[in-house]
């Protein structure tokens, strides 16, 4: 039922561009568009006039498109930040989760905030997903560090693998540190000391 | 208002940087920054321990446009921050995408702005007016005015030339300049907006044929030998209002003991920044990747004012081109935000009404500024002077600005956005 309305995407982040635009056209919006790159962007607007446009506000782009907005010339349409300001608490919401909207005014609020909802939602999705992915990421650093450090300690001390793994975890347990740490310290010194 | 202001003794015989002291219950503000050298009396008081003796742990925040500054403080995530002066006028005004109320009761220094253009631009000046290299500013305009002239008689693209903001001192200070060289900033060149740490590439690739933005950008293009300086702003107008603390009047209202205290570590940190033989420090907290990450020794040229303006390695020295507390720079003026309302009227932003004028005199606060610091005497009495009329604080061009008479004033504006009054954009 929003289908009519006009949406254009202005982020420099390919990956959450595309989290953002899959998840309008799921809702029904089929014009959606996307932009990637500053350049141009003036004319864009112009030609494709836009309902709503949400933007990334770690940009400092954003500056100029309120220099843009304030000439209603070269935009013809007004544009507000967000079509009702006294719905401080959606605003506040996107804010925090580094999302901004400009709304041609006289939008109805009810077509708009599923809109920003939705953004707010899925910039919310990217920023966990890229936690998972440095979680993921950390997880496998730490789990080669471990086989490192049990390599080292079977080959000085002669031990087996679960002695290796029991003995590294003792000495966490005892340090009150983790495990990967105490890992990392076991290479570290055999690094320095070249064995 | 309990609070007692301390330190005025030894902030007569030059302030010293407080030891740190931890209070135990801090009193914590968040602030936002964008990292320019006017920055630098709230990052010293924060840094330096002076909100620390007043009991408040300044939380800074780096951030990337003055839009988000705006909404940010809107929205609670900050407490105060370092705004463009224009800012809360145009709040005041209902100006802007999501204007929130906001007050400024600090200003935070004077200085800081030029104006650059591209070698190549300056080159034609210099050959079409006979340029020398150390011309004053309004000569560097009329130049400029020439070379338009020629660039129109021969069908070429007219100068684009960058600066921060909608509502920025480096707007109307460019349109200024421009049009008391003759220049009309909308029909004769093409006004854009650069966020400044991206001025000196948009130069160098083309993009832009000129700027006005903050410190350090302006050396920075010179030293990439891509930029010219024919301006500064003590060239334009010495007084002309920069930045200030902005702050929440909510916030303002439910913490005035923290707002006074906050005025008076924000004083001494200022007096402190104004010291000469503390640039050097200054200059190395500034230059911290989490604040300003730009080299020391060009931060350390900025704040003592010594400009390199081409890339031939002319010199040129300008006295308290940064001026963080002396003179009076941290007071706010209320004829100060009337001559910015007077600039917004004179370029089409707002058109002039008395309840504009009504709103416009909220914006900046005196008032709070002499309740925290008390009487001084280097604290004005007044809160509205005739600007431009001291015999150290003229405009380029000459006349005087009495916020008695804005429509006059305007009026008298040779170059203008005409009939921007009758249209009103004031929901943009």
């Amino acid at each position: 039922m929003n289908a009519a309305l006009s949406i254009m995407i202005f982020d420099e982040n390919r990956i959450r561009a595309a989290i953002i635009e899959e998840g309008l056209r799921e809702a029904g919006h089929t014009h959606v568009v996307v932009l990637h790159d500053i350049v141009g962007l003036a004319r864009q607007i112009e030609i494709i006039g836009p309902d709503v446009i949400v933007i990334d506000i770690e940009t400092p782009n954003r500056d100029m498109l309120e220099h843009l907005f304030q000439l209603t010339r070269s935009v013809r349409k007004p544009i507000a930040m967000f079509v009702d300001r006294s719905d401080t608490l959606s605003i506040e919401a996107a804010v925090e989760a580094g999302v901004s909207a400009y709304v041609v005014d006289g939008l109805r609020k009810e077509r708009v905030k599923p809109i920003l909802d939705m953004a707010v939602s899925r910039f919310k999705a990217f920023s966990r997903l890229q936690q998972e992915l440095a979680d993921a990421k950390s997880a496998l650093e730490e789990r080669k560090i471990i086989d490192r450090a049990k390599g080292i300690l079977m080959k000085s001390r002669k031990l087996t693998e679960d002695e290796a793994y029991a003995l590294l975890r003792q000495t966490a347990m005892n340090e009150k540190k983790k495990l990967a740490d105490i890992a990392q310290s076991v290479v570290m010194a055999a690094a320095i000391l070249g064995s | 208002m309990s609070f007692i202001p301390t330190g005025i003794d030894q902030h007569k015989s030059g302030p010293t940087s407080p030891a740190t002291i931890r209070a135990a219950s801090a009193k914590l503000v968040r602030a936002g920054f964008i990292p320019l050298v006017d920055a630098a009396v709230l990052i010293a008081a924060s840094e330096l321990g002076f909100a620390t003796r007043e009991g408040i742990q300044i939380d800074l925040v780096k951030d990337v446009s003055w839009a988000n500054i705006r909404d940010r403080l809107a929205f609670r995530q900050f407490d105060i921050a370092h705004m463009l002066a224009p800012m809360p006028v145009a709040s005041a005004l209902g100006l802007g995408s999501n204007p929130s109320p906001t007050i400024a009761p600090f200003m935070l220094g004077r200085g800081g702005n030029a104006i650059t253009l591209s070698v190549e631009l300056y080159r034609r000046m210099q050959e079409k007016a006979g340029l020398a290299g150390h011309e004053d500013a309004l000569t560097n305009a009329k130049a400029l005015k020439l070379v338009i002239e020629e660039m129109r008689a021969k069908g070429e693209a007219l100068p684009v030339l960058g600066m921060t903001y909608p509502f920025s001192s480096h707007n109307y200070e460019l349109r200024y300049w421009l049009s008391a060289g003759g220049i009309h900033p909308e029909e004769d060149v093409k006004l854009v907006v650069v966020p400044p740490p991206m001025t000196s590439d948009a130069l160098s690739a083309g993009a832009i044929d000129g700027f006005c933005v903050g410190a350090p950008w302006n050396m920075v293009a010179v030293a990439r030998e891509v930029g010219r300086i024919v301006a500064v702003k003590a060239d334009i107008w010495p007084s002309s209002p920069e930045k200030v603390i902005g702050v929440r009047p909510e916030w303002a209202e439910q913490n005035p003991q923290t707002l006074s205290r906050l005025i008076v570590a924000l004083d001494r940190a200022a007096a402190w920044c104004d010291i000469p033989d503390n640039r050097r420090d200054l200059a190395q907290i500034l230059a911290e990747p989490r604040y300003l990450d730009v080299p020391i020794d060009i931060l350390h040229r900025v704040l003592a004012g010594q400009f390199t303006t081409d890339p031939n390695g002319t010199e040129r020295t300008v006295p308290d081109y940064f001026t963080f507390h002396r003179q009076g720079a941290n007071f706010p003026w209320i004829s100060q935000a009337q001559w910015i309302f007077s600039q917004m009227v004179r370029w089409g932003q707002v058109p002039y009404s008395a309840e504009a004028y009504r709103q416009v005199a909220s914006a900046f606060r005196p008032d709070l500024y002499r309740n925290a610091l008390g009487c001084r005497s280097d604290i004005p009495m007044e809160d509205v002077r005739i600007e431009g009329n001291a015999e150290d604080d003229v405009f380029i061009d000459g006349t005087t600005f009495d916020p008695e008479d804005i429509r006059g004033y305007v009026a008298r504006s040779r170059i203008r956005n005409i009939g921007s009054e009758a249209t009103n954009q004031s929901d943009v």
